[in-house]
């Protein structure tokens, strides 16, 4: 599904080059749950959104979905975010001056459905994070989770290969982040591959897989002890 | 259907920042509303006057006065003829049509002895002036040139004239008395006001009432009316009427109508042969400096268009300009604020291009309100014109169809120019940097 080979990302400045990724490597198959791990700065970000096509990259391949999408243009590019991917962001990304039926619609409208087939879909997505009674309502009127649950209605309404999700419980508190994880958990059940960046161990325990990310490169969880040791607990206590 | 999407969010809009969004609308439309006022002065004192024909309408010009008068005019010649030169033209007959004419001023006395006298805008002319100039008729037609050749009572009125005399009936056959005697009318004119009057710029500044009273050319040199409009002579004409017409006084309009390139250049060496054979008989001590001007080149010859009409267009467009400025510095604060809104959407699937659409339509939207305004203060601002326009133009600046529709167009098409660099810098937005922002 997803195929990152050497694949780097440098910021270049006149005096400075820094490399957010350097010889990148992972492969994640469809239907898969990773979750993408590391401390902060290690490039779990600038993974995600090249990933979601959101950045370019520096050298290197990535395939998706059987693409190779480094040449691809920016019409190209948009048209693959709208119909294969979904995001899911820590600070939710929802439009303030739109309600919540018209947040989903969204990715809807760029991909040129027609009303009907639009409200449908809508409603669905709606119906499955809990949330179709407040389609009129603003991302003002709700709670953090019930705005994540919009933000992951809207993300689903477009039937995505694919759904990135970067901290998705950040913003929220514990009961809130228990139950938007247990939604992801869901959808993955139901067959969609989840990549979720997070640096919860917690998290990444209920993923089916742990990719460890330090300055740019993946590497074994063995190699961050304490990460490690925090992530076999919490798998420990799920499975207890 | 992204276009209606698009027009729906920008309304949306609007209504989210009141303060950003009356300062652009005001700023568009006083801006519009300006230069539209202003371009309504500039657009009907420019206006084509006969567009069908103004290229086969031409004013001949032949220098009586000699080098030294017309140095002082740049070597133009008088911008009228005298009597013996338009009587020489006529007579010589070389264009397809032509007429000699004044303005006279009769006093029409109504059958009705209860009415007073009126005076009415009067011209003198032949009957070829009425197919030239494309004259409409209500009732009956012109005379014919056998009513000119006899000198004939006859005459043609104005609508106006006809509704006041005659209560709007048919009164052609029947007789109207001017200066006591009585003339037969031939024809009724329809509403006929070209503007600019371009037969006439000479007596007329190129603006004024709708002529009310045609008689013939011949018949108002039979009675010896004195033309009502300027009479230019170089040096003294001698007294009396017969003195006055046979001197080189110029007072008299001369027309000719040439449907060809090759008939107007065939005129124009009539014209020249005429002034060599005036010089050849010791009239003129001078060389052939004549003219020919079609209608379009006499209007800009007699500089119709008042020179404050010109200023005022570019003083405007120049306001304009400055509103448009600070509308690409509203607008562009008004869309940077919403980078993340730009950055979820692009993440969500809007291309470059979609994003230019939004912000453009947006645009759009807000130029249309800013129109409405402009259209709005268009209207004060042509009510206003008569205070610094003489009546005559001030009466022409109208707040018509046409110019409605093209004060909302200018509206819309300026701010969407507007926008270009605004949106730009939108579509530039990196969603990346705007998503891990937030």
């Amino acid at each position: 599904m997803l195929k990152m080979t050497h694949l780097s990302k440098v910021y270049r400045t006149e005096v400075v080059e820094t490399y957010a990724l350097r010889d990148f490597n992972i492969n994640v198959n469809e239907g898969e749950f990773v979750a993408v791990t590391g401390p902060s700065g290690s490039g779990k970000t600038t993974f995600l959104t090249i990933a979601g096509l959101l950045e370019t990259f520096t050298g290197g391949q990535y395939h998706l979905d059987g693409v190779e999408v480094s040449n691809l243009n920016d019409n190209e590019r948009s048209r693959i975010r709208n119909e294969k991917i979904g995001f899911i962001f820590q600070a939710f990304n929802l439009i303030p001056d739109l309600n919540v039926f018209d947040n989903v619609e969204v990715p809807l409208r760029y991909r040129g459905m027609k009303a009907a087939e639009r409200k449908e879909r809508i409603m669905n997505a709606l119906e499955r994070v809990g949330l179709a009674s407040r389609a009129k309502h603003y991302p003002a009127e709700l709670s953090g989770g019930q705005q994540q649950r919009v933000a992951i209605a809207r993300a689903l309404a477009g039937s995505p290969r694919l759904l990135l999700a970067d901290e998705p419980t950040g913003n929220l508190d514990t009961q809130m982040a228990r139950g938007v994880m247990e939604l992801l958990e869901e959808i993955h059940r139901e067959g969609a591959t989840i990549v979720m960046v997070t640096h919860d161990p917690e998290l990444a325990a209920r993923a089916q897989r742990n990719v460890h990310i330090i300055d740019g490169q993946v590497v074994d969880l063995a190699e961050d002890p304490r990460f490690h040791h925090a992530v076999t607990s919490a798998r420990a206590n799920t499975t207890a | 259907m992204m276009f209606a999407y698009y027009f729906q969010l920008g309304l949306r809009s609007l209504r989210k920042n009141p303060l950003l969004t009356a300062l652009m609308v005001m700023a568009i439309g006083c801006g519009v509303a300006a230069s539209m006022t202003t371009y309504s002065v500039f657009r009907a004192t420019s206006n084509n006057p006969i567009p069908g024909k103004s290229s086969q309408l031409y004013v001949p010009l032949i220098d009586n006065w000699g080098p030294e008068d017309a140095a002082q005019n740049k070597g133009e010649p008088p911008d009228a003829m005298s009597y013996t030169d338009a009587m020489a033209l006529m007579r010589d007959h070389r264009a397809r049509r032509q007429t000699a004419l004044y303005p006279v001023a009769p006093s029409v006395i109504p059958a009705d002895a209860s009415m007073l006298p009126v005076r009415e805008s009067s011209y003198a002319v032949y009957a070829d002036a009425f197919p030239m100039f494309d004259v409409p008729f209500l009732y009956g037609g012109g005379w014919q040139a056998s009513d000119d050749a006899a000198h004939a009572p006859v005459v043609v009125i104005g609508r106006a004239l006809n509704d006041k005399l005659f209560r709007g009936v048919n009164s052609v056959g029947r007789e109207i008395n001017l200066d006591g005697r009585n003339y037969r009318i031939t024809g009724v004119m329809d509403t006929w006001d070209p503007q600019p009057l371009f037969f006439d710029p000479v007596n007329t500044s190129g603006f004024g009432d709708p002529v009310q009273l045609f008689i013939p050319f011949t018949r108002a040199i039979d009675l010896k009316m004195a033309t009502n409009g300027n009479n230019n002579c170089n040096k003294h004409s001698g007294e009396g009427w017969d003195a006055w017409i046979r001197s080189d006084c110029v007072w008299i309009e001369y027309w000719a109508e040439l449907p060809s390139v090759a008939e107007a250049n065939a005129f124009r060496q009539y014209l020249h042969g005429y002034a060599a054979e005036q010089q050849r008989s010791g009239r003129f001590t001078w060389a052939p400096n004549v003219r020919l001007y079609d209608v379009p080149q006499w209007l800009e010859h007699e500089k119709v268009v008042p020179q404050e009409a010109k200023v005022s267009l570019l003083v405007s467009l120049g306001f304009l300009l400055i509103c448009l400025v600070n509308t690409v510095g509203l607008l562009l604060a008004k869309f940077m604020r919403r980078a993340p809104e730009i950055g979820v959407r692009r993440a969500l699937g809007a291309s470059r291009k979609e994003i230019y659409a939004q912000f453009l339509i947006e645009a759009g939207t807000v130029g249309l309100v800013g129109g409405v305004v402009g259209l709005l203060l268009t209207g004060v601002g042509v009510f206003g014109v008569t205070l610094v326009f003489d009546p005559d133009i001030a009466r022409l600046a109208t707040l018509n169809g046409s110019l409605i529709a093209l004060t909302l167009l200018v509206a819309v098409l300026a701010t969407v120019l507007a926008a270009f660099y605004p949106t730009w810098r939108a579509a530039q937005v990196q969603p990346a940097w705007q998503l891990k922002s937030n």
